[in-house]
Protein backbone atom coordinates (compact mmCIF):
# COMPACT_ATOMS: atom_id res chain seq x y z
CA UNK A 1 0.00 0.00 0.00
CA UNK A 2 1.15 3.49 -0.78
CA UNK A 3 1.97 5.87 2.05
CA UNK A 4 0.66 8.71 -0.08
CA UNK A 5 -1.45 8.97 -3.23
CA UNK A 6 -0.98 11.86 -5.65
CA UNK A 7 -3.80 12.60 -8.05
CA UNK A 8 -2.28 14.11 -11.21
CA UNK A 9 -5.13 13.09 -13.48
CA UNK A 10 -6.06 15.62 -16.14
CA UNK A 11 -2.71 17.39 -15.92
CA UNK A 12 -0.33 17.57 -18.86
CA UNK A 13 3.46 17.64 -19.05
CA UNK A 14 5.33 18.74 -16.98
CA UNK A 15 2.86 19.04 -14.10
CA UNK A 16 2.61 15.34 -13.09
CA UNK A 17 6.41 15.20 -12.70
CA UNK A 18 6.57 18.52 -10.87
CA UNK A 19 3.79 17.51 -8.48
CA UNK A 20 5.47 14.15 -7.87
CA UNK A 21 8.77 15.85 -7.09
CA UNK A 22 7.04 18.13 -4.62
CA UNK A 23 5.28 15.20 -2.96
CA UNK A 24 8.52 13.20 -2.67
CA UNK A 25 10.23 16.12 -0.98
CA UNK A 26 7.91 15.76 2.00
CA UNK A 27 8.22 11.97 2.23
CA UNK A 28 10.84 10.07 4.20
CA UNK A 29 13.26 7.80 2.28
CA UNK A 30 11.81 4.35 1.73
CA UNK A 31 8.20 5.49 1.77
CA UNK A 32 5.91 4.70 -1.15
CA UNK A 33 4.20 7.29 -3.33
CA UNK A 34 1.51 6.33 -5.81
CA UNK A 35 0.95 8.76 -8.68
CA UNK A 36 -2.18 8.61 -10.78
CA UNK A 37 -1.99 10.32 -14.17
CA UNK A 38 -3.77 10.44 -17.50
CA UNK A 39 -1.00 12.09 -19.56
CA UNK A 40 -0.09 9.51 -22.24
CA UNK A 41 3.54 10.65 -22.02
CA UNK A 42 3.67 9.84 -18.29
CA UNK A 43 5.01 6.23 -18.50
CA UNK A 44 8.14 7.32 -20.34
CA UNK A 45 8.54 10.46 -18.25
CA UNK A 46 8.18 8.74 -14.88
CA UNK A 47 10.66 6.09 -15.94
CA UNK A 48 13.18 8.81 -16.85
CA UNK A 49 12.41 10.88 -13.78
CA UNK A 50 12.90 7.98 -11.38
CA UNK A 51 16.10 6.81 -13.05
CA UNK A 52 17.60 10.28 -12.96
CA UNK A 53 16.61 11.14 -9.42
CA UNK A 54 17.49 7.82 -7.78
CA UNK A 55 13.92 6.96 -6.90
CA UNK A 56 12.69 3.43 -7.45
CA UNK A 57 9.81 2.89 -9.87
CA UNK A 58 8.55 -0.26 -8.20
CA UNK A 59 5.53 -0.83 -10.42
CA UNK A 60 3.38 0.76 -13.07
CA UNK A 61 0.11 -0.23 -14.65
CA UNK A 62 -2.62 1.23 -16.77
CA UNK A 63 -6.30 0.76 -16.12
CA UNK A 64 -9.07 2.48 -18.04
CA UNK A 65 -6.85 5.28 -19.34
CA UNK A 66 -5.35 5.97 -15.92
CA UNK A 67 -1.69 5.26 -15.23
CA UNK A 68 -0.64 4.19 -11.75
CA UNK A 69 2.99 4.61 -10.76
CA UNK A 70 4.35 3.17 -7.53
CA UNK A 71 7.51 5.01 -6.52
CA UNK A 72 9.74 4.19 -3.56
CA UNK A 73 11.49 7.32 -2.38
CA UNK A 74 15.21 6.83 -2.83
CA UNK A 75 16.08 9.61 -0.37
CA UNK B 1 22.12 12.10 -10.13
CA UNK B 2 22.44 8.75 -11.88
CA UNK B 3 25.71 6.93 -12.40
CA UNK B 4 25.63 7.15 -16.19
CA UNK B 5 25.51 10.97 -16.30
CA UNK B 6 27.60 13.62 -14.63
CA UNK B 7 25.50 16.53 -15.88
CA UNK B 8 24.45 18.61 -12.92
CA UNK B 9 23.47 21.93 -14.50
CA UNK B 10 21.56 23.35 -17.44
CA UNK B 11 21.30 26.81 -18.93
CA UNK B 12 18.70 28.22 -21.29
CA UNK B 13 18.83 31.44 -23.28
CA UNK B 14 15.24 32.66 -23.60
CA UNK B 15 14.68 34.98 -26.56
CA UNK B 16 10.96 34.75 -27.26
CA UNK B 17 8.05 36.15 -25.29
CA UNK B 18 4.86 35.07 -27.03
CA UNK B 19 2.35 32.80 -25.30
CA UNK B 20 3.43 29.72 -27.25
CA UNK B 21 7.19 30.18 -27.04
CA UNK B 22 7.04 30.92 -23.32
CA UNK B 23 6.33 27.24 -22.71
CA UNK B 24 9.45 25.33 -23.84
CA UNK B 25 11.93 27.19 -21.61
CA UNK B 26 9.75 27.07 -18.48
CA UNK B 27 8.73 23.44 -19.01
CA UNK B 28 12.34 22.33 -19.48
CA UNK B 29 13.65 24.50 -16.64
CA UNK B 30 11.11 23.28 -14.08
CA UNK B 31 11.50 19.65 -15.14
CA UNK B 32 15.29 19.76 -15.08
CA UNK B 33 15.16 21.37 -11.64
CA UNK B 34 12.79 18.61 -10.48
CA UNK B 35 15.31 16.08 -11.78
CA UNK B 36 18.02 17.59 -9.65
CA UNK B 37 19.80 19.94 -12.04
CA UNK B 38 20.82 23.48 -11.24
CA UNK B 39 19.12 25.63 -13.86
CA UNK B 40 19.96 29.11 -15.11
CA UNK B 41 17.62 30.99 -17.45
CA UNK B 42 18.99 34.02 -19.27
CA UNK B 43 16.22 36.27 -20.65
CA UNK B 44 17.10 38.53 -23.52
CA UNK B 45 15.23 40.57 -26.14
CA UNK B 46 11.56 39.48 -26.26
CA UNK B 47 12.19 36.84 -23.63
CA UNK B 48 12.35 39.71 -21.13
CA UNK B 49 8.55 40.04 -21.22
CA UNK B 50 8.38 36.70 -19.38
CA UNK B 51 9.93 38.33 -16.30
CA UNK B 52 7.43 41.19 -16.07
CA UNK B 53 5.27 41.38 -12.95
CA UNK B 54 2.29 41.77 -15.22
CA UNK B 55 2.31 38.84 -17.60
CA UNK B 56 0.08 39.63 -20.53
CA UNK B 57 1.29 37.13 -23.10
CA UNK B 58 -0.21 37.09 -26.55
CA UNK B 59 -0.10 35.06 -29.70
CA UNK B 60 -0.90 35.73 -33.34
CA UNK B 61 -0.74 33.34 -36.27
CA UNK B 62 0.53 36.10 -38.57
CA UNK B 63 3.51 34.88 -40.55
CA UNK B 64 3.37 31.52 -38.80
CA UNK B 65 2.21 29.24 -41.59
CA UNK B 66 2.71 26.12 -39.48
CA UNK B 67 0.26 27.19 -36.82
CA UNK B 68 -2.98 25.28 -37.16
CA UNK B 69 -5.73 25.02 -34.60
CA UNK B 70 -7.82 21.90 -34.11
CA UNK B 71 -11.22 22.60 -35.59
CA UNK B 72 -14.10 20.15 -35.87
CA UNK B 73 -11.88 17.07 -36.05
CA UNK B 74 -9.47 18.63 -38.56
CA UNK B 75 -7.03 21.51 -38.44
CA UNK B 76 -7.32 25.02 -39.72
CA UNK B 77 -4.81 27.79 -40.26
CA UNK B 78 -5.83 31.44 -40.20
CA UNK B 79 -5.04 33.31 -43.44
CA UNK B 80 -2.50 36.10 -42.90
CA UNK B 81 -4.97 38.71 -44.08
CA UNK B 82 -7.35 37.79 -41.25
CA UNK B 83 -4.53 37.52 -38.73
CA UNK B 84 -3.62 41.12 -39.61
CA UNK B 85 -7.11 42.44 -38.78
CA UNK B 86 -7.70 44.45 -35.60
CA UNK B 87 -8.66 42.13 -32.77
CA UNK B 88 -7.09 39.04 -34.34
CA UNK B 89 -4.37 38.86 -31.67
CA UNK B 90 -6.91 39.09 -28.85
CA UNK B 91 -9.09 36.45 -30.48
CA UNK B 92 -6.24 34.00 -31.15
CA UNK B 93 -4.87 34.53 -27.63
CA UNK B 94 -8.28 33.86 -26.08
CA UNK B 95 -8.73 30.72 -28.19
CA UNK B 96 -5.30 29.41 -27.25
CA UNK B 97 -5.75 30.11 -23.52
CA UNK B 98 -9.16 28.45 -23.58
CA UNK B 99 -7.77 25.37 -25.32
CA UNK B 100 -4.87 25.14 -22.86
CA UNK B 101 -7.18 25.42 -19.87
CA UNK B 102 -9.48 22.72 -21.22
CA UNK B 103 -6.57 20.35 -21.74
CA UNK B 104 -4.97 20.85 -18.34
CA UNK B 105 -1.91 22.72 -19.58
CA UNK B 106 -0.21 24.77 -16.87
CA UNK B 107 -0.29 28.54 -17.17
CA UNK B 108 2.99 30.39 -17.63
CA UNK B 109 2.31 32.16 -14.33
CA UNK B 110 2.14 28.75 -12.64
CA UNK B 111 5.29 27.42 -14.31
CA UNK B 112 7.21 30.60 -13.51
CA UNK B 113 6.15 30.32 -9.87
CA UNK B 114 7.29 26.68 -9.83
CA UNK B 115 10.61 27.68 -11.39
CA UNK B 116 11.20 30.25 -8.65
CA UNK B 117 10.19 27.72 -5.99
CA UNK B 118 12.70 25.25 -7.46
CA UNK B 119 15.42 27.91 -7.19
CA UNK B 120 15.93 28.27 -10.91
CA UNK B 121 18.24 31.23 -11.40
CA UNK B 122 16.55 33.94 -13.49
CA UNK B 123 18.84 36.46 -15.16
CA UNK B 124 17.59 39.44 -17.15
CA UNK B 125 19.89 40.74 -19.89
CA UNK B 126 21.14 44.19 -18.88
CA UNK B 127 21.64 45.46 -22.42
CA UNK B 128 18.12 44.61 -23.62
CA UNK B 129 16.61 45.87 -20.36
CA UNK B 130 18.21 49.22 -21.16
CA UNK B 131 17.36 48.99 -24.87
CA UNK B 132 13.64 48.49 -24.27
CA UNK B 133 13.66 50.75 -21.21
CA UNK B 134 12.48 48.13 -18.73
CA UNK B 135 13.12 49.02 -15.12
CA UNK B 136 13.98 46.45 -12.49
CA UNK B 137 10.70 47.44 -10.75
CA UNK B 138 8.77 46.21 -13.82
CA UNK B 139 10.13 42.74 -13.23
CA UNK B 140 9.33 40.14 -10.59
CA UNK B 141 11.42 40.03 -7.43
CA UNK B 142 14.35 37.70 -7.09
CA UNK B 143 15.82 38.09 -10.55
CA UNK B 144 19.39 39.08 -11.30
CA UNK B 145 20.50 41.43 -14.04
CA UNK B 146 23.60 40.53 -16.00
CA UNK B 147 25.35 40.48 -19.34
CA UNK B 148 26.72 37.93 -21.79
CA UNK B 149 29.62 37.07 -19.50
CA UNK B 150 27.15 36.10 -16.78
CA UNK B 151 25.57 33.54 -19.11
CA UNK B 152 28.94 32.28 -20.39
CA UNK B 153 30.01 31.74 -16.80
CA UNK B 154 26.87 29.66 -16.14
CA UNK B 155 27.25 27.85 -19.48
CA UNK B 156 30.81 26.73 -18.81
CA UNK B 157 29.52 24.95 -15.71
CA UNK B 158 26.48 23.42 -17.46
CA UNK B 159 26.32 20.14 -19.36
CA UNK B 160 23.21 21.26 -21.23
CA UNK B 161 23.00 24.68 -22.86
CA UNK B 162 19.91 25.59 -24.86
CA UNK B 163 18.90 28.55 -26.97
CA UNK B 164 15.16 29.03 -27.35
Amino acid sequence: MADMVLDAKGLTCPLPILRAKKALRDLAPGTILEVQATDPGAPRDFDAFCRTTGNDLVAQREDGGIYYFTIRHGG
Amino acid sequence: MPDESNVTAMSIIVTKGTLDWAYPPFILATTAAAMGLQVTMFFTFYGLTLLKKDLNLKINTLGNAAMEMPMGGGHMAMPNILAAMPGATALTTAMMKNMMKKKGVATIEELRELAIEAEVKLIACQMTMDLFEYRKEDMIDGIEVGGAATWVDAATRSGINLYI
